[in-house]
């Protein structure tokens, strides 16, 4: 027994010295792959977005890689949506070396490791935490994907604009930041707009599943317009239980509506005519998304979603700012993280998710939201 | 008019906390341990008849039978593999298991179907009944409520007069004693669970056709809010669930509807808590009075 324990211990420290001289080797050949690490959900609840943003960033690095100029290696740790998981999953992307981080892909992780990624000065751009906070008062962290604010002020000039309706009502989730940030600013560009809301209610995580009461207010208010800023779980199960008790307003959805027509087993009818904001459609017929959306369905067997779309913009924007910049693997990345910051506040990007965005210092992304309306199951563009 | 539709939204809620806090209770009344894993067998029995019915389109009631059939089997293996062993442990231990169980039901369902959320086909259809001018009972609702009175029954009468339900009673109040008098306790036990599995397997179906979306978390929330319902009723007693559930939901739905959606959790619970202030053992809750 006592002789055992010896082999053990013997091997445990060999492997703590092996593993010691590995991560030595891999500082000093400084592998000519500038890295890119991030953090999302592959596995849990939210897991549809930890892996199409994995997948679209995958797809872009290949792309550029097969360039032969500029190389990246990518690297995602799963954080489950737990911002404690994603401060661990982090931690061990910093220990393999991350110079460029893509932060976390939902928000309340990303709040958490934006703090990081903002004390340790490595650039950090995501693809999808949308919430204000993320970026908030870090001048290095960025966002490729529209923040919660921006949603909510263009969905109100949107249905101002469009007169889509004139009585509003509005149902949120009151316990997710996402859903929140949008309702606020929608309420209050609403007021400017002298937009009449009639109805508002609200559920959260626990009661997700009986709408009865709010359609029935929405219903009981006339409201013709019924404005969902929440993830497309939810939606569905308002779309359904609207119908069964025949109400049919005229649904609006922002981009966690998106996603809802891939839903298993979910009757497509009754999302028809639902109009959804959304920097990207799957079935635009520009050059540029028929090229991903053809390789992602060949890799992965399904239509890629906007978050594919924005981890992809972020490799490229990313690429983008390296090349202009003059970025190399052998930088640090507080050196890499100075010249992404000049380089990101400077440039103009043109990506999947938009044309011409440009990002302010505050981090936040300029781009034009899409209207798009679900036509016989699929997304039709309402303003080409 | 608007408060009778209110009503009934609220009874379609309940009825679905009802038919989970039936086989909530009905474990926790013979084998004296609360089985958080209850929830995550509905989710598996919902999986189950998912995809029979959607992805094999099969009958609704071959999705039924075998989502049954998969969770009585899964109920016996979970009490076999992981309550059997800690039968003479303190129950905090048997409770700590039980927790472990729901997690790793619900990740094992994370990796055998993905946590892509999937619409649950209805098994009684989408439609609704009249009842009178303008309002409407949904059909899953009224097969629930169906169900439930029969299940309630059923137990009732099972646990009352049958020689194995004597026996689970016996066991419920003093294992040792059952022992002693030739009652095989643990395969008593084992029945239990098989019978308690079977309902939420049920319980899993009806659950997502009143409420189509399926995701490996799915069952655990109401689980929680059916442990809640059946606390309510009084642990324990069959009737006590039945009437916990369909007034938890009447109580979620009212508070929903008059005070706000935001605070109703907290009216719910406020309501519960006050309950056992007064009534400690719930509703309808037996006083168990021991003999020394």
């Amino acid at each position: 027994m006592r002789k055992m324990k010896k082999v053990v211990c013997f091997g445990l420290i060999s492997a703590m010295m092996l593993s010691a001289f590995a991560g030595c080797g891999k500082n000093d050949s400084a592998s000519a792959a500038i890295k890119i690490g991030g953090t999302g959900p592959l596995t849990g609840g939210a897991a549809v977005y930890g892996n199409a943003v994995k997948r679209g960033a995958e797809i872009a690095v290949e792309e550029i890689n097969a360039l032969g100029d500029i190389q990246f290696e990518l690297k995602y740790e799963d954080d489950t949506h737990d911002a404690e998981k994603a401060v661990n999953a982090y931690n061990s992307l910093k220990d393999w070396g991350v110079q460029i981080s893509f932060g976390s892909v939902t928000t309340q992780p990303c709040i958490a490791t934006s703090a990081d990624t903002y004390a340790d000065r490595i650039f950090a751009l995501t693809p999808s935490a949308s919430a204000p906070a993320v970026t908030e008062g870090k001048d290095n962290m960025f966002q490729m994907c529209f923040s919660d604010p921006n949603q909510g002020s263009a969905s109100a000039q949107y249905i101002s604009d469009k007169k889509l309706g004139t009585k509003i009502a509005v149902i949120y989730k009151n316990d997710d930041v996402y859903s929140t940030g949008i309702r606020d600013t929608f309420m209050s560009k609403a007021k400017e707009l002298g937009l009449d809301v009639v109805s508002e209610t609200t559920f959260n995580t626990d009661s997700q599943n009986d709408f009865s009461v709010q359609l029935n207010d929405a219903k009981n208010a006339g409201a013709d317009i019924l404005f969902l800023p929440m993830y497309y779980e939810a939606a569905a199960l308002i779309l359904a239980q609207a119908k069964s008790m025949s109400y049919a307003p005229t649904f609006f959805g922002v981009d966690g509506m998106d996603g809802i027509l891939t839903l298993e087993g979910f009757d497509t009818s009754l999302a028809e005519g639902v109009i959804l904001l959304t920097p990207f459609s799957a079935d635009a017929s520009d050059e540029k998304t028929v090229n991903f959306v053809n390789k992602y369905k060949e890799k992965y067997n399904e239509v890629p979603n906007q978050f594919a779309a924005d981890a992809y913009d972020c490799v490229y924007a990313v690429y983008q700012a390296c090349k202009n910049g003059k970025v190399t693997a052998d930088m640090s990345a507080a050196d890499i993280c100075d010249i992404m910051i000049a380089q990101f506040t400077s440039m103009t990007f043109d990506g999947l998710t938009g044309n011409g965005m440009t990002w302010n210092t505050k981090g936040e992304v300029t781009k034009s939201p899409k209207g798009m309306v679900i036509e016989n199951g699929v997304y039709v563009g309402l303003d080409k | 008019m608007e408060f009778l539709s209110n009503v009934i939204n609220g009874i379609s809620l309940g009825s679905i906390y009802a038919i989970i806090a039936l086989g909530y209770t009905m474990v926790y009344g013979i084998a004296k341990m609360l089985n958080f894993a209850h929830g995550d067998v509905i989710m598996v029995g919902a999986y189950v008849c998912f995809f029979m019915t959607s992805r094999y389109d099969m009958p609704a009631i071959v999705g039924i039978l075998l989502s049954v059939f998969v969770c009585t089997v899964l109920g016996i293996v979970i009490e076999r593999l992981a309550y059997k062993p800690l039968r003479q442990a303190t129950s905090l231990a048997v409770l700590i298991t039980a927790i472990g169980m729901s997690y790793f039901l619900q990740n094992a369902a994370q990796l055998l179907w993905t946590s892509n959320p999937k619409v649950f086909k209805s098994v009684v259809g989408n439609g609704n009944i009249e009842i009178a001018g303008g309002l409407h009972i949904s059909y899953v609702t009224v097969v629930t409520i169906l169900a439930c009175l029969v299940i309630m029954i059923a137990l009732t009468i099972f646990t009352g007069k049958s020689k194995m339900g004597k026996a689970m009673r016996a066991c419920s109040e003093d294992k040792g004693a059952a022992q002693l008098m030739g009652i095989n306790v643990n395969t008593t036990i084992s029945i239990t669970f098989a019978i308690g599995s079977a309902l939420a397997a049920i319980a899993g179906v009806l659950l997502c056709s009143a409420y189509p979306n399926l995701v490996p978390t799915t069952g655990s929330m109401p689980g929680i809010k059916a442990f809640t319902a059946a606390v309510f009723g009084g642990i324990g007693s069959i009737p006590g669930a039945l009437v916990g559930g369909i007034l938890l939901g009447v109580i979620e739905i009212f508070a929903k509807a008059y005070i706000s959606t935001e605070i109703s959790d907290a009216i719910v619970f406020a309501v519960l808590i006050v309950v056992l202030l007064v009534k400690p053992t719930g509703l309808l809750g037996k006083k168990i009075s021991e003999k020394v």
